[in-house]
């Protein structure tokens, strides 16, 4: 295992020493917003101890990266797999663009997560938030599951406004009581133990890193958002 | 029944004295506007199905075919035209946003055909590229502000990465999916034989083009279609698209329907869903915001490659601009608002945006002006149309050029301006297979070489003439231009003089 001091350091250096370590696992210590730790990365396991900047694991690919503390903005930009978890909050856009893996985080996200997630064949990813998240959740996605789990929210509905405008794939788990305020792309249901098996998989993974009874977290009411169609902006247009 | 509010656009006119029913017509148009009738022994035409694509014109064997405007007009009005009338009709009957293909066709001024070239007389004499070397090669990329020497006197700047190309034209972005595979095929394989490079648009790069990567521009927009490490190493720059001269302001959109099999996994979304590029980056909301995209790529690519930032050409261009060069990009593409597109609403693409004579000229004068012209290349796009474009684009300050237009005339294109319809009848905007394999990527890449190969040669003589044996001596070098019939304001943006001065 590779250790690395990173106070003081720029983040090209951090992430150079990062890249260059011949062994997979890396520890990054006293991290100060140091951005794009894991950007582009192959077959590492990063442990970042502080706080790393904006960008980190974008285009993350076959690696893995531990956060103990909280996260920046753009978290997982165009991630497209292994784990990124947060054993803390994130700030906005986490997951923007992920094309498969998981993003587990053990608080709240900031605005616009889980933007334009994809999904092609057996690539999908995850976006497990525990507790609440901002407005603007997964607009225009078009795959992937997005779980919110609303933990120490249970009073309020844990998404804010506007969630999933222009969605077209995939789909939403919010564990609430309260319904959320969807446009009219989205459609909401109440999941059944059917959609509950479908996240019960990535509420274990949450469970396994952050501790809690996954099946008590399920055994809770969730809603499930799904888009209306695949075209949803079909009817928008006319030749001319 | 129902009454159609507008006549057919277009007359088939069919000469039946050299028709000779061979029914090649019918098989060839994807609009079904042609068939036979066995009852009469004649072909038949459904004018309203007609798009003046003329592909039934050029494959006709005995020349039996016209395809032209329908004579047929509404009472004439320079306000309210006859197209302007059919707009609100379509719109009063579907409730929907007009959509429309390809660079506006609205009488716009074109800067380029009021500039003119200078050459030499006298003194000064001009070269003869036949005879003479002349360098059309050019570097983009971040150029050092100073040479830095060792104690020893050897030197060590710091060249950033570049991009070199034999001659200042690159093929501009067009996504696979907006055309076909073949058409991509033959863009890829012109830009390696040609020294150049050809642009993935921003869906993806389909696998068997990967070999082409060191003449490849891979993509990033807001959509982030096919984007991920593979990918990003492939491509010899990456392009963060921001904004597209024909829609500024609006993201994509490919309809579900173009989604087969294979652009599906190029874009790695499922098969008839809705390809949706939002219309911002939902990551960029300032220029510190870009430049965490721009060094996030960097940061992937471990500095190996430059990052291009196209822009559309809008009203602030200059300032954009500026903030660009300062974010980190090492070139910046700004696409003029005559630009095509392989869809976008009509009013947009006919009303929003400027023209790229003048924000290029005002791009790059803003740059000198702030000493940082040297941080980042330009590239101008959205219409230039011939050399004699390329070489005005040049002394206006670019370093290159991205056509497309002409690429696409170069595979077949008649410009019938209907590519969102996905029933391309050259093969070129569509993923039917029945339609794709009508261009043969064999024939289409040599094309391509014979178009540019032409413009270079052009581009030599025009520089010969002038008495300039360099593309980097032509750049930015606007004594060599003229206005003509412009006014003072338009000349002071363009920053040069009228013919006579």
């Amino acid at each position: 295992m590779t250790k690395i001091n990173a106070e003081n350091m720029h983040f090209k250096a951090l992430n150079q020493a990062i890249r260059d370590s011949a062994d997979r696992e890396v520890t990054v210590e006293g991290c100060l917003g140091q951005r794009f730790i894991g950007s582009g990365c192959l077959h590492k396991s990063i442990s970042v101890y502080g706080i790393p900047g904006n960008a980190l694991g974008a285009y993350l690919t076959q690696s893995d990266i531990t956060v103990y503390g909280n996260a920046q903005d753009a978290l997982g930009d165009t991630m497209n797999d292994g784990t990124i978890t947060i054993h803390g909050s994130c700030g906005d856009a986490p997951g923007y663009g992920m094309r498969d893996g998981t993003i587990l985080i053990k608080g709240n996200a900031g605005y616009r997560a889980g933007i334009h997630m994809k999904q092609y064949m057996n690539k999908i990813p995850v976006l497990v938030i525990g507790g609440r998240v901002g407005d603007f959740l997964a607009e225009y996605q078009a795959g992937g599951r997005i779980i919110v789990l609303g933990l120490g929210f249970e009073d309020t509905c844990p998404v804010g406004s506007y969630c999933g405008t222009g969605m077209h794939g995939g789909a939403i788990y919010i564990r609430s009581e309260k319904a959320p305020h969807v446009p009219a792309q989205v459609s909401v249901s109440d999941a059944d133990d059917e959609d509950k098996a479908q996240i019960a998989e990535d509420v274990r993974k949450y469970t396994g890193a952050f501790g809690g009874n996954a099946q008590e977290i399920l055994s809770a009411h969730f809603f499930k958002l799904v888009p209306n169609s695949a075209n949803p902006y079909k009817q928008l247009y006319v030749n001319n | 029944m129902p009454v159609n509010f507008f006549p057919a656009e277009f007359d088939v006119v069919r000469n039946t004295d050299k028709c000779i029913k061979c029914r090649a017509c019918e098989r060839q148009c994807s609009n079904e506007v042609h068939f036979y009738d066995a009852d009469f022994d004649k072909m038949l035409t459904r004018d309203a199905q007609c798009v003046d694509c003329q592909r039934c014109v050029c494959i006709c064997p005995t020349g039996a075919l016209k395809i032209v405007p329908n004579p047929n007009d509404f009472r004439k009005s320079p306000n309210y035209t006859h197209q302007l009338m059919i707009e609100n009709y379509r719109q009063a009957g579907t409730g929907a946003v007009l959509l429309s293909s390809m660079g506006t066709p609205k009488e716009y001024p074109i800067y380029w055909d009021k500039i003119l070239i200078n050459a030499s007389q006298v003194t000064n004499p001009s070269i003869d590229p036949l005879r003479e070397p002349m360098e059309t090669k050019v570097f983009l990329g971040k150029k050092p502000a100073g040479i830095r020497k060792n104690p020893d006197g050897s030197v060590c700047t710091k060249i950033d990465p570049y991009l070199e190309l034999s001659t200042p034209i690159m093929f501009s972005a067009m996504s696979y999916g907006s055309i076909s595979k073949n058409a991509h095929e033959s863009l890829a394989r012109a830009a390696e034989e040609l020294g150049i490079y050809y642009n993935t648009g921003e869906g993806g790069l389909h696998r068997d083009f990967y070999r082409y990567g060191a003449n490849t521009i891979v993509q990033v927009a807001s959509g982030r279609f096919g984007v991920f490490k593979d990918y990003l190493d492939t491509g010899a720059a990456i392009e963060i698209k921001m904004g597209q001269g024909a829609k500024p302001g609006i993201g994509g959109h490919l309809p579900g329907q173009k989604i087969g099999e294979d652009v599906s996994r190029t874009r790695m979304i499922p098969m008839g869903t809705d390809a949706i590029s939002p219309a911002p980056h939902h990551d960029i909301y300032s220029i510190e915001d870009l430049r965490q995209l721009i060094f996030s790529l960097k940061e992937a690519t471990e500095y190996t490659k430059p990052v291009i930032v196209k822009i559309a050409a809008v009203h602030n261009v200059a300032a954009i601009a500026s903030g660009i060069a300062r974010s980190g990009a090492d070139i910046i593409a700004i696409d003029g608002f005559r630009g095509g597109t392989g869809a976008a609403p009509t009013r947009i693409r006919d009303n929003v945006g400027i023209p790229i004579e003048l924000a290029l000229a005002a791009v790059d004068q803003r740059l000198r002006d702030e000493g940082i012209r040297n941080e980042v290349s330009i590239v101008a796009a959205g219409s230039v149309r011939c050399s004699s474009d390329v070489v005005k684009a040049i002394a206006l300050g670019a370093d290159a050029v991205y056509i497309a237009t002409p690429a696409l005339l170069a595979l077949g294109c008649h410009l019938c301006r209907t590519c969102h319809s996905g029933k391309c009848n050259w093969g070129i905007a569509t993923q039917r297979p029945d339609l794709v394999k009508r261009l043969n990527p064999e024939v289409g890449y040599k094309r391509l070489v014979n178009l540019v190969h032409a413009w270079d040669h052009e581009i030599k003589e025009i520089m010969g003439g002038m008495g300039i044996n360099s593309v980097e001596a032509l750049r930015g070098n606007r004594l060599m231009l003229r206005g003509i019939g412009l006014t003072q304001k338009e000349l002071d943006i363009l920053g040069i003089r009228h013919a006579g001065e």
